[in-house]
């Protein structure tokens, strides 16, 4: 199998496209995709553009950066910034993110020892290296990333590594479908839902969206024939009057997802009420490092406290933008004085931020 | 002579005359070189003159397919070929971290030797500074170029019309992708495309109708044909299907998210040609090792602004410029 000249192939598109068509949609339909990759893959490949016209894609809650609220931004930049002597290891998204005390690039300039990393394993092998520093790891992530640094927790443990923690914002995704479903901000007729989360969570966890909210869901994978076909899928329940829990990208997800992962989050994790920008607090939506791990905590380490935001960038309407309730050009910062060059706010510096994926491929 | 580099070997006495004798004056001598005059004085037949200077950080020195000093003598050939110029000098300034192994300098500078007899090029004059242990990676180098350029050779944004064809002369991302495989560990059986691009140019030149041409580095193909769009106030169409990039590129980028149109080759140019001379000008790469998949990927249009790109599925959007990602030192 070529995994991705098969994905991308137009005549395959063309068949997916015309029994789109062959529905025969004339109502308006709101489908929303709650992961950052596909609205990526929906700007990049253009799928918008071949929609009917009544189908609306939303981008959701699908960014972790993203979500991340400005206090939590707030307290670690000023962290970053009082400690100098302290390693921030973080994924290359964070550093720009501004936050209403600067951002991390801004506290680096200034001499905070902020350093990219690419995995948590990269960033405790700075922290074996390194031995007389402290080094935090920024936990950004949803249910795809939060296994893999529960399992570098694991291994610093394994490996007395006594220098390394872990600032956890790490988050669920199912939580804040429910908050989405509970608002009646936007009507939202089916989720795509998220191909990597799921592979973790397996498809089980949007059970409740069926049953209780009867809204269909399909998840799909992040190729354009994947989505395309996601989105068929979809409308193809909407118009029986089904609401069922479908999955496309069946190559790679389980109804049960990932049983070790699911493990390692269950050994190392308590879930936790948490704050989403735009949200507010969505109940038992976060992770945070159980009592017994408490040394690898950053918060307990550091005692890290959340601080209030000072003025910051009050016209940034990301929150808006995550809960689908406008498109990013609806704001009047986008392209005008908020750019990736210089964002103000998270989901134009993501590489899964809508803003980005909007500047980058559909700005008009 | 010591097998690492000391501070002594930058401070201008006896060890520094040894670094230079035994590194570089073996790898580069000729006769304007060998004076060892503070500067070097040439002699051009030509009354235009091309002059271009860049300076290498790459981070890993040493990648499948090339080097830092492959890439200092190429990079900067390349950049006068593109300008219609025959490369003719160079000069190279080397910055030394304390401690570098002298053997390494060595496998660096025989690299360039032969970069530099490829190229028909010589260098004339040279510099070499060492920096305390932990101010510079290794080592940093600086090189500047001196070509000249035939009367005819008019190469300007201000040429290109409505209905010119964007030629691009092979596949592209190679480069950047290599790099980035490298500090992600993960084993490509790929290598950095980095090569000379005179003789391809000069090619080109001969068979006529050439506009415009860059080489397509830092910022990639997206980036380059986004300023000929700026320089020239006219829209480019590119065709994805069009655009060559290997199948193990393609799934590289995939892996680290992203995106080839963005990332840089090292030996690759992209030409904007007179619709009438276009089949002579691609038979004319396509008869050159290094323009063999050569391709028209696109047109200049009035009707649009900026770079479009009709994907795979059929539809169009806009691709912009380099913006928000962060790939230092690729070259």
């Amino acid at each position: 199998m070529r995994y991705i000249e098969e994905f991308r192939d137009s005549s395959q598109v063309r068949r997916i496209l015309d029994a789109i068509e062959a529905l025969g949609f004339t109502e308006d339909v709101n489908l929303m995709e709650i992961c950052g990759t596909h609205t990526h893959s929906i700007s990049k490949y253009g799928i918008r553009g071949v929609m009917p016209s009544g189908v609306r894609l939303l981008s959701g809650p699908g960014c972790p950066v993203c979500v991340t609220t400005e206090e939590e931004i707030d307290a670690i930049v000023k962290f970053a910034r009082e400690n100098r002597d302290v390693v921030i290891a973080t994924f290359g998204d964070m550093i720009k993110v501004p936050g209403s005390v600067g951002s991390l690039e801004g506290v680096r300039a200034e001499g905070a020892d902020v350093r990219v990393v690419y995995s948590p394993l990269d960033a405790l092998k700075i922290a074996m290296k390194e031995r007389e520093k402290e080094v935090v790891f920024c936990a950004v992530g949803f249910e795809t990333t939060a296994p893999a640094v529960g399992a570098t927790v694991l291994k610093a443990i394994e490996l007395g590594v006594d220098n390394f923690s872990i600032l956890s914002l790490h988050r669920l995704t199912p939580p804040a479908m429910r908050a989405l479903m509970e608002s009646s901000d936007v009507r939202i007729d089916g989720f795509i839902c998220p191909g990597h989360v799921t592979t973790i969570t397996g498809s089980v966890a949007y059970r409740f969206l069926a049953e209780q909210y009867r809204t269909p869901c399909v998840v799909a994978g992040f190729e354009p024939l994947d989505a395309l076909l996601g989105i068929y899928m979809l409308l193809k329940q909407i118009k029986e009057g089904r609401a069922d829990i479908e999955v496309e990208y069946s190559r790679v997800v389980t109804a049960d997802g990932n049983p070790k992962a699911k493990r390692i989050l269950e050994r190392l994790f308590k879930v936790v009420d948490a704050g989403w920008r735009g949200f507010g607090l969505v109940p038992m939506s976060g992770l945070k490092l159980k009592e017994e791990f408490y040394l690898y905590d950053a918060e307990k380490r550091f005692y890290i406290r959340r601080v209030e935001p000072e003025d910051g960038s009050p016209e940034c309407r990301c929150g808006d933008v995550l809960r689908g309730l406008i498109t990013p050009e609806e704001c009047t910062l986008f392209n005008t004085i908020c750019t990736p060059e210089s964002p103000r706010g998270p989901c134009m510096v993501s590489t899964e931020g809508t803003c980005a994926a909007y500047y980058r491929y559909e700005r008009r | 002579m010591s097998q690492r580099i000391v501070l002594a070997h930058g401070a201008g006495g006896a060890k520094t005359e040894e670094l230079i004798k035994e590194v570089f004056l073996e790898a580069f001598g000729n006769p304007i070189l060998e004076e060892l005059s503070d500067q070097a004085t040439v002699e051009l037949e030509k009354k235009r003159v091309s002059v271009t200077t860049d300076s290498y950080v790459v981070s890993p020195l040493f990648f499948p397919g090339g080097d830092i000093g492959k890439l200092a003598v190429y990079g900067t050939v390349n950049d006068l070929s593109v300008g219609g110029a025959t490369p003719l000098y160079m000069s190279a300034s080397f910055i030394i971290e304390e401690g570098t192994e002298v053997s390494l300098l060595k496998r660096i500078a025989e690299s360039m030797k032969d970069a530099l007899t490829e190229c028909d090029t010589t260098i004339v004059t040279a510099d070499t500074k060492v920096v305390e242990k932990g101010k510079a990676d290794t080592l940093f180098i600086n090189t500047t170029g001196v070509g000249v350029v035939d009367d005819h050779i008019e190469l300007s944004a201000t040429n290109i019309e409505e209905g010119d064809v964007v030629i691009l002369s092979g596949t592209i991302a190679e480069h950047g992708a290599v790099i980035l495989a490298r500090r992600a560990d993960i084993d490509v059986s790929f290598g950095s495309d980095c090569a000379p691009l005179c003789g391809l140019t000069s090619a080109m030149l001969t068979a006529g109708g050439v506009k415009l041409m860059r080489d397509v580095t830092r910022g990639g193909l997206a980036t380059i044909l986004n300023e000929f769009a700026d320089a020239s106030g006219k829209g480019i169409v590119i065709e994805e299907a069009r655009i060559p990039i290997k199948e193990e590129v393609k799934g590289v980028c995939e892996i680290l998210g992203v995106d080839p149109l963005y990332l840089a080759c090292e030996g690759k140019l992209v030409a904007i040609v007179s619709p009438k001379a276009a089949d002579r000008v691609l038979a004319s790469m396509k008869a050159h090792p290094l323009g063999r998949e050569a391709t028209v990927v696109g047109t200049v249009t009035e009707s649009r602004r900026g770079v479009v790109l009709r994907t795979t599925i059929g539809v169009e959007r806009m691709v912009g410029k380099l913006s928000g990602e962060n790939l230092p030192r690729i070259c």
